[in-house]
């Protein structure tokens, strides 16, 4: 007998099964890859309508406590303690070394209370984490009776603001609470497909009643995994394990971005979280990798692991996600590469099955975001 | 001559004694999903039973094509180069892979008759 493997499921698994979905074992949970519609179609109703993803596998943390925002501060190289009120941000938890633990959502509820939403399979370790830098001063629940429901695509906003009126008044990031045909449901307008779209915490009691609601528009449809990859790599969204890890840092990630201001060298609230020596310098000097996007020649896929040489056949890289991008129609990969070579001329080349493809570096995203900001 | 069928879910279609169709059968492409690409062998190499001969991939994976017999390729479809989807529309029609010249057409005799393959694949 194997212990402590036992396959959870989520509260909408029997809607899953019933719609005929392909249930694959992920993070720990049974999750379906994709629906009769197929990775393709599925991935374009997402881009075209709208797709409904049951994420509930994700964690759903709170973190309360008279500290909460400038605790979680020791942890992230993200403004917290200015976050506005239902106001959503990205941030990373770091490790000593720099590296990237994991990759969150983080939204202010008020009341010194912040809502953090993390990754299926870092859940229990960051749940851990937090416990153990911050279990003295602040409060902390890990959900384990709530759902999670994305709808993404250009229809969401009028699918759900027709249960809702009041999302219209949402811009990309911000968060409300509300009733859907009175459900109590929390929704954050954002998501992981680079379209316009909210994520949606449900009880897990009422989560397949929402499902059908929601579903009962003609405008959505069930979307599985493998869509929901497909579409955040077209988006050049960092996923964890891939373009995020722990022996990485933000910096040799690409994700600048994410670092506010006023974490930054000289600033404010200059570090002061874990790895900062590391990162700061890094923000300041450059860091020797960095993430980009590649776009192959010719149809062939180009896939994780494959290495990345130069033309005289040296290694300077290597693919962290790649795959084929249905709105594109061709391959699209996301690689780590040395930094010298990410402005350099010179050719360089994926290796797939021992034949050598030219790769061009592009900018990331390969598809334009459609974010609603207002 | 009927067509026959492999554990690895490709179609063995007998054209003439030693001359036959090759492809993936319609519960192989389901299980495959959309395909994105299919890369074939060349035209003049020559396959042996249980060797990988052909790589097709779908949004989500590469699987291998593994030879069901042994021959020369004498032709192939390129057609797949550059509309791999024909194989997730007519799998056993016109998406095939390959015709084969065998050099053991006694091969054929280990492969499934279609009772058999759907019963395989209930399992």
């Amino acid at each position: 007998m194997s212990v402590g493997s036992e396959i959870r499921t989520t509260p909408f698994h029997k809607m899953h099964v019933d719609a005929g979905a392909k249930m694959v074992p992920f993070a720990g949970y049974e999750m379906p890859v994709s629906y009769p519609l197929g990775i393709k179609k599925e991935h374009n109703h997402t881009r075209e309508r709208a797709g409904l993803f049951d994420v509930s596998h994700m964690g759903q943390i709170r973190l309360s406590g008279e500290q909460a925002m400038s605790a979680l501060e020791s942890l992230v190289p993200v403004d917290i303690i200015d976050l506005p009120l239902m106001k959503t941000r990205y941030a990373l938890f770091t490790s000593e070394n720099g590296g990237v633990l994991d990759d969150l959502m983080v939204t202010n509820l008020g009341d010194n209370t912040l809502f953090l939403v993390v990754n299926a399979a870092c859940k229990h370790a960051d749940y851990e984490h937090l416990q153990h830098h911050l279990g003295a001063s602040c409060e902390l629940e890990l959900y384990d009776d709530l759902a999670l429901l994305a709808l993404q695509g250009p229809k969401a906003s009028s699918v759900l603001s027709a249960l809702a009126p009041e999302v219209e008044e949402m811009t990309f990031m911000t968060a409300m609470q509300l009733m859907i045909n009175n459900i109590d449901c929390f929704v954050t307008r954002s998501g992981y497909t680079g379209e316009d779209g909210f994520e949606i915490s449900v009880s897990a009691q009422d989560a397949e009643n929402l499902a059908d609601i929601l579903l009962s528009s003609d405008e959505v449809e069930w979307i599985g995994l493998g869509a929901r990859d497909s579409l955040r790599l077209e988006a050049g969204l960092s996923l964890y394990g891939h373009e995020l890890d722990s022996s990485h840092s933000p910096v040799e990630s690409s994700l600048n971005w994410a670092l506010s201001k006023v974490r930054r060298l000289g600033k404010e609230r200059e570090g002061n979280y874990l790895g900062d020596n590391i990162i700061l310098d890094q923000l300041e000097n450059g860091s020797d990798t960095k993430v980009v996007g590649l776009l192959p020649e010719g149809r062939m896929p180009v896939r994780d692991g494959a290495i990345i040489q130069d033309e005289n056949g040296n290694q300077v890289g290597y693919v962290t996600s790649g795959g084929f991008g249905p709105t594109l129609n061709q391959p699209i990969s996301i690689a780590r590469l040395e930094t010298k070579f990410t402005n350099s001329q010179s050719k360089i080349f994926a290796l797939v099955r021992e034949k050598k493809i030219a790769v061009e570096i592009v900018k990331l995203p390969f598809v334009k975001h459609n974010y609603y900001r207002g | 001559m009927s067509i026959k069928y492999s554990e690895d879910h490709e179609w063995v279609d007998a054209k003439e004694d030693d001359l036959v169709v090759i492809g993936i059968t319609d519960f192989a492409q389901e299980q495959l999903g959309d395909l994105v690409y299919v890369e074939l062998p060349e035209v003049g190499d020559e396959c042996t039973k249980g060797e990988n001969i052909s790589v097709i991939e779908s949004v989500k994976a590469a699987s291998d094509l593994v030879a069901p017999v042994s021959g020369s390729i004498i032709e192939v479809n390129s057609r797949l180069e550059d509309e791999p989807e024909i194989v997730t529309e007519d799998s056993m029609g016109e998406g095939w892979f390959i015709k084969v010249k065998l050099s053991d057409p006694a091969e054929l005799d280990e492969l499934m008759d279609e009772e058999a393959y759907n019963s395989f694949i209930e399992e």
